[in-house]
């Protein structure tokens, strides 16, 4: 796969900021990812699609060092990496919004965004700096809705709790953010402010991965496209290639009846910079 | 971790204009309901919390005002000095056990084995202390204190690794401590002692009903509150400073003179004269002893991350170790700390009785335990609670325990009113929770 100006190209945007090569993963007799291949590049949103089972929070799981491979490669800007544990992928700069969103709801807003990256002065928790990052964080993703920062989790919307995760995910210095299904279970307005929020972080150079099964969101934000069926990789490049019904066929049966054109491999060459 | 561990990045600019109108931050806290802009801000706010569920502390204090209204009704000598500091002193051993036990709650893990474990460090203190071996106090309190918390840590160590249920874990370890106890208790008492070792060291003797000064009460309490303001003045400047909201000045004050008031009376009824023939005065040593360990405590799970992460993992443990943190060494560092407040806990039981036998009831102890944090406020399931729940919880108890013995009651009645008491607590605590979740 290996081409010579990949190699010697010097434009950012082709080298992948995370690129998988043949990663397995199988719990007990259940193998849940074969030799996946994926690129995701700085400043690209890349969307996983794919159907229920397909592996796509097994695949983001891996990412982010919850599960980490069985075997494949992974390089980071082109050196070879290991993600064993979420503390390696924090690291790195990948920050990660579970489905679930893993909010404490017996602690606060800002206590919930810097869970494990307390700022501490004197050995000490301070308040303060925190509470001010995370309103100012909060106010620019124009989280309006919460009546203080300082309110329990559990006292949150949906939207909000929502909000919340992906503003603790892009408060850190996060290179690569993942999210599983970010606009699920979300209203109408904020899911556009969720949506608006991807193009927002592609815009300043942060490679987004997102899974989703809303297709509409899909082609609204993202700049490529990876689809997953039953653990492997059916298809995966620049969303301009493909239209709904295409990205639909493959999901369900992993192949596409196309005319012909720009049929695509199963790894595309790097695209440029965005082709929206 | 790199930089990016302290320094979170500016946030994205908002540029889109698909995004809804922009807030800043004071505007957001300006609508806070904790962090109210006026004194009647902060009342109005607090009875919304209490209608949503977040009673705090209020019910416990409630219902510990309405049992000593009862008592003091029965019985006019409930109130008086003697009786308050005998009943502080009684309490003082629920009080440790219960903050003992609230580490564990807070994980939603319980420590059954903290009754024998403090009688077994309080053995060892006492035994070391004593002929033959006559060991100095501090040394003696240290070795007691180091073994509890070792078995606190070994019992963290079997349910973070093997991943046994801590109730098992802890139950295997109520028993282990039982015959722990028997064995030491015939090792530094040797058969001839009947199974009970005296304390005869008398700073240990002391450490329960050896009494201040009047003046050294006094002077204490002024330091205690001056710290106290000065430390609420300091984070309410620092807040403002940050361009945070902050709470009234008049709110602080009137916390500040609440604080100063009830410590003016507990030391003012210590220094009262409770001796029937010779004077008898001050502040009992156990007294600031159960405060020190409970600012301290307070300030452990409030300050730092530990803290953090113990509620963290009590909330939601997923979501602990998904964010980093090392959750099984938490668990055993929470199992530790148990174990060494509850060796405190033993050594002030022992100094109240002036001994300590084969006959502790550890199991009872342990049920008091879990009531006291209980019935201050701390959840069963973990991620709620505070170290003053047990404070109050373990008053409660030992208002109770005295009260009916000061009225005549029997045993039996004392227990069945501390079972009613510990059902009223948790059904507080579930309709709150109900409506909290409305």
């Amino acid at each position: 796969m290996l081409r010579g100006w990949d190699l010697l190209s010097d434009e950012s945007g082709d080298v992948p900021l995370l690129r998988l090569r043949g990663v397995t993963k199988s719990f007990g007799p259940v193998q849940a990812l074969s030799g996946v291949n994926l690129d995701l590049y700085q400043g690209q949103v890349t969307a996983l699609v794919g159907d229920n089972g397909a592996g796509k929070s097994t695949l983001i799981k891996a990412i982010s060092g919850i599960h980490p491979t069985d075997s494949g490669e992974l390089t980071w800007n082109g050196d070879p990496i290991s993600i064993r544990s979420p503390g390696d992928a924090a690291h790195l700069g990948i920050a990660t919004v579970y489905q679930d969103l893993a909010l404490c709801d017996n602690l606060d807003i800002v206590q919930n965004m810097f869970l494990g990256r307390e700022i501490v002065r004197y050995g000490l928790l301070d308040e303060p700096s925190m509470e001010k990052t995370a309103g100012k964080t909060l106010a620019d993703l124009s989280v309006t809705t919460v009546k203080s920062i300082r309110q329990l989790v559990e006292s949150l919307s949906g939207g909000q709790r929502q909000a919340v995760a992906v503003a603790r995910a892009v408060m850190w210095d996060a290179k690569l953010v993942v999210l599983d299904e970010p606009t699920a279970a979300l209203g109408v307005s904020q899911t556009a402010m969720v949506l608006g929020l991807i193009k927002r972080l592609s815009s300043q150079g942060i490679a987004v991965l997102f899974i989703s099964h809303n297709l509409n969101d899909v082609f609204e934000v993202a700049d490529r496209i990876a689809v997953l069926r039953l653990g492997k990789l059916a298809e995966e490049g620049p969303l301009s290639k493909y239209d709904t019904q295409t990205v639909v066929q493959l999901i369900t049966t992993g192949t596409a009846a196309r005319s012909g054109e720009n049929q695509t491999t199963p790894v595309t060459p790097a695209p440029g910079k965005a082709d929206r | 971790m790199t930089s990016s561990s302290t320094t979170p990045r500016p946030a994205p600019d908002d540029e889109g204009s698909e995004t809804l109108a922009v807030s800043s931050p004071s505007s957001l806290a300006a609508q806070s309901d904790t962090l109210a802009e006026s004194f009647g801000d902060y009342v109005s706010a607090q009875i919304k919390r209490i209608k949503n569920g977040e009673s705090g502390i209020l019910p416990v204090l409630i219902g510990l005002i309405v049992i000593i209204v009862v008592f003091q009704a029965k019985n006019s000598e409930f109130l008086s000095a003697g009786n308050i500091v005998n009943l502080l002193v009684q309490g003082a051993t629920f009080v440790l056990l219960g903050m003992a036990e609230a580490f564990v709650l807070l994980l939603g893990e319980i420590d059954l084995s903290i009754g024998f474990v403090a009688a077994c460090g309080a053995a060892i203190t006492v035994g070391l202390s004593a002929p033959p071996h006559n060991v100095s106090w501090p040394i003696a309190v240290i070795a007691g204190l180091a073994a509890a918390a070792a078995f606190g840590t070994l019992q963290g160590l079997l349910i973070t690794q093997l991943r046994l249920p801590s109730f098992v874990v802890t139950l295997a370890g109520l028993l282990f401590g039982q015959g722990a106890l028997l064995f030491l208790i015939d090792k530094f008492g040797g058969t001839s002692a009947g199974g009970t070792i005296a304390i005869t060291n008398d700073v240990l003797n002391k450490l329960v009903y050896g009494n201040l000064g009047v003046t050294t009460g006094w002077v204490l309490l002024a330091i205690a509150l001056i710290l106290t303001a000065a430390l609420m003045v300091f984070r309410n400047v620092r807040r403002r400073g940050s361009g945070l909201a902050a709470p009234p000045l008049a709110l602080t004050i009137a916390k500040i003179v609440v604080l100063a008031v009830a410590g003016i009376v507990l030391v003012a009824v210590c220094n009262h004269n409770r001796g029937l023939t010779v004077p008898l005065k001050g502040v009992p040593w156990v007294v600031p002893i159960v405060l020190v360990i409970l600012a301290g405590w307070t300030f452990l799970l409030s300050r730092t991350s530990f803290g953090r992460y113990i509620y963290a993992i009590g909330g939601n443990s997923e979501a602990a170790r998904r964010a980093g943190i090392h959750v099984n060494l938490i668990r055993v560092l929470a199992f530790t700390l148990t174990g060494l407040t509850a060796g405190a806990g033993g050594i002030i039981y022992a100094s109240r009785l002036g001994s300590i036998s084969a006959n502790v009831d550890g199991g009872q102890l342990v049920l008091y335990a879990v009531a006291a944090a209980v019935i201050g406020g701390t959840s069963l399931f973990g991620g709620r609670g505070k170290m003053l729940h047990a404070l109050l919880g373990g008053l409660v108890i030992a208002t109770i325990y005295n009260g009916t013995i000061l009225i005549g009651l029997s045993a039996a009645t004392q227990f069945m009113v501390t079972a009613l008491v510990l059902l009223g607590a948790v059904t507080v605590d579930a309709i709150a929770r109900r409506g909290r979740s409305a």
